[in-house]
């Protein structure tokens, strides 16, 4: 009796660890399952979203999109809502990955955000049939003002001796290619061999310049004053001179990436309505505000930007860049499996490089 | 009713989350994108940066094992030497760190030894050099030694307390010094103890990735990265897997070796 009980106790134990928590009655309306980059949303909009449509939220995050490709791809983890970049959303249309969105279900979307974060959306996503424009900026150059006198407006302050050991550079493969490309003044999208090798040659050269290569530490690292010059997204920019007032962000004259994020919904998405209603609760103006105040990226919502108080913030040309003053801006855009491999090879060879 | 139904669950729990993910790890690795068989993932070693990145990680996780044992040998026979009510504290010590996140504790690190860090707030406070190893191989194998250091002490710990004071007392007795008695009977007691510490941190340290990326500043290609970031960023789990084979081939190795000196199997009890 002994030998059974305890048999059946082993079973219970090993069952409880996978059984998942039951539904609650908090939330009659099903789930939805999110998928967004780390620290991308002000948690208060996601718990209003809950109390309204009594649908509950499972948030998870990720750091690049090419961590988060792998996951939708591998289909395990059926998320209904997912926000990528622009060329990720691209190869995602690419290799079917994306369902169709239903416009109808989707007043404040069609409404609030601008028309011409719609149009910039067709050179990846043409037809507008798959994304929902949430965050857009530039990649530019972030640096402080103490430690940096010269009047920073290029790229190539990056490959400058006097800042040895106090320069960040993006631990993301595009990213990274982006700002050597740029120097050389070709392409972002080049998957032209001989000048990404070229690019790849300016990065080991760089390479003991560098003090880190990361990702969102940048913001940290340089609010703590650990590095002089970092390569760093302009929504960061905001919130670092709030918090370390010495922070100037520049964007170089050789030209940058502008970006868009934008929410989709994976094909297998099991909660499509949901996320659907997850998506145009986000394009509420008053929702937009809140996050765009907690994130600090711009907003394409036109219908926030007008209830911005702060006349600085509104205007800000970090926040809300003339982009006509600025040539050279591009848009990553997919480059295919061959070029992928060829981009990852060489960021490869540069990782592995080492002065000793 | 007999008592291997009793272990049902613990086999279908190693079943599930050892063999079955092993062998798909080995089915990857032998196979390509299309799924036909090939060596191709396996012979990735050769290429230039992998290569350099496992010498990196032997090198390294070498290193690291070494000064464990240094460290952690003396610190065990101390422990050891002590009365069981004044060791129980010191091993509690030494053990408080693990309860907390492995992750957290690098990362802890990583804000101690940066440049204007709290190390270097002290050692400018007390007019000092500025310690700067942070983004460095040395920052790593610090790390190394931090996270991995208990897992060579309670070994050691544990193999010295099982001999027996009489079997010490008799090489005095029969005229060996200090120096004579810790070479001829001490240390070859304890060896078990010490082969099983230094698989459990050579393991680890050879497969790790966070340390280096939170540590090394992500500048220092390990092959635990070099894995990680195939099957994360590039998405090539063929390739990962194939590159996993070959590093659970030197696992292996370190496994047989220790096998073969620590034939009871003592030192593995904690």
């Amino acid at each position: 009796m002994k030998k059974l009980f305890s048999l059946v106790l082993c079973l219970v134990t090993t069952a409880c660890l996978f059984a998942g928590c039951g539904s609650s009655d908090k939330y009659p309306n099903g789930k939805v399952y999110v998928y967004n980059w780390g620290e991308y949303i002000d948690e208060e909009t996601i718990k209003l979203f809950e109390k309204e449509t009594g649908i509950e939220v499972i948030y998870d995050e990720f750091d690049t999109n090419e961590t988060m490709y792998p996951k939708i791809e591998a289909g395990a983890s059926n998320y209904d809502v997912v926000c990528p970049s622009d060329y990720m959303i691209q190869k995602m249309i690419d290799n079917d990955l994306l369902a169709e969105l239903n416009w109808d279900n989707l007043p404040n979307a069609r409404a609030n955000i601008g028309a011409e974060y719609y149009e910039q959306s067709l050179a990846f996503d043409p037809g507008n049939l798959y994304s929902v424009p949430y965050c857009w900026g530039t990649v530019g150059i972030l640096y402080n003002t103490t430690m940096v006198d010269e009047p920073v407006t290029s790229w190539s302050i990056l490959w400058d001796e006097t800042y040895k050991d106090s320069i960040l550079m993006q631990d993301s493969v595009r990213d990274l290619f982006m700002v050597a490309l740029k120097e050389l003044g070709y392409s972002m999208n080049s998957t032209n061999e001989s000048e990404l090798q070229e690019a790849k040659e300016l990065l080991i050269a760089q390479k003991p310049l560098v003090q880190a290569y990361v990702i969102d530490q940048v913001r940290d690292k340089m609010i703590g004053d650990e590095a002089a010059i970092g390569v760093i997204y302009s929504g960061e920019a905001i919130y670092t001179q709030r918090e370390n007032p010495n922070l100037a962000y520049v964007i170089p004259e050789e030209g940058t990436n502008i970006w868009i994020d934008s929410w989709v919904i994976p094909k297998n998405a099991e909660n499509k309505e949901n996320a659907e209603k997850f998506i145009d609760f986000m394009c509420r103006g008053d929702i937009a505000l809140m996050n765009f105040e907690f994130i600090t990226y711009s907003t394409p919502n036109t219908a926030a930007r007008d209830l911005i108080e702060d006349d600085d913030i509104r205007n800000s040309e970090i926040a809300f860049p003339d982009l006509s003053k600025y040539d050279k801006l591009e848009t990553f855009s997919y480059l295919g499996e061959e070029a992928d491999t060829l981009y990852n090879n060489l960021w490869k060879e540069i990782k592995s490089y080492t002065s000793y | 009713m007999n008592k291997k139904m009793l272990s049902l669950p613990y086999l279908f729990w190693c079943a599930v989350f050892i063999i079955i993910p092993l062998c798909m790890v080995v089915y990857y690795g032998l196979t390509d994108k299309t799924g036909a068989f090939t060596l191709a993932n396996i012979a990735a070693i050769a290429t230039a940066e992998h290569a350099k990145a496992l010498w990196f990680s032997l090198l390294l996780s070498f290193a690291g094992t070494v000064i464990c044992l240094l460290l952690a040998y003396p610190l065990a026979m101390i422990l050891s030497g002590m009365k069981v009510s004044q060791h129980s504290f010191i091993v509690l010590i030494f053990i408080l760190p693990m309860w907390m996140n492995f992750l957290l504790r690098t990362m802890a690190w990583e804000t101690l030894l940066e440049k204007n860090g709290i190390i270097n707030t002290i050692l400018h406070f007390l007019h000092l050099p500025a310690l700067n190893i942070i983004n460095t191989p040395s920052a790593i194998i610090l790390g190394m030694v931090y996270n991995f250091l208990p897992f060579m002490v309670l070994p050691i710990y544990n193999a010295l307390t099982k001999i027996d004071n009489n079997v010490v007392n008799a090489a005095r007795d029969l005229g060996a010094g200090s120096f004579q008695t810790f070479s001829r009977i001490i240390f070859p007691l304890s060896l078990p103890g010490v082969i099983s510490g230094i698989t459990m941190v050579f393991v680890p340290a050879l497969t790790t990735f966070v340390i280096s990326t939170l540590l090394g500043g992500s500048k220092i290609l390990l092959i635990g990265n070099v894995i990680e970031q195939e099957f994360t960023q590039t998405g090539n789990w063929h390739l990962g897997s194939g590159l996993s084979i070959v590093l659970m081939i030197f696992i292996l190795i370190n496994m047989v070796l220790s096998a073969v000196f620590d034939k009871d199997g003592e030192g593995a009890t904690l």
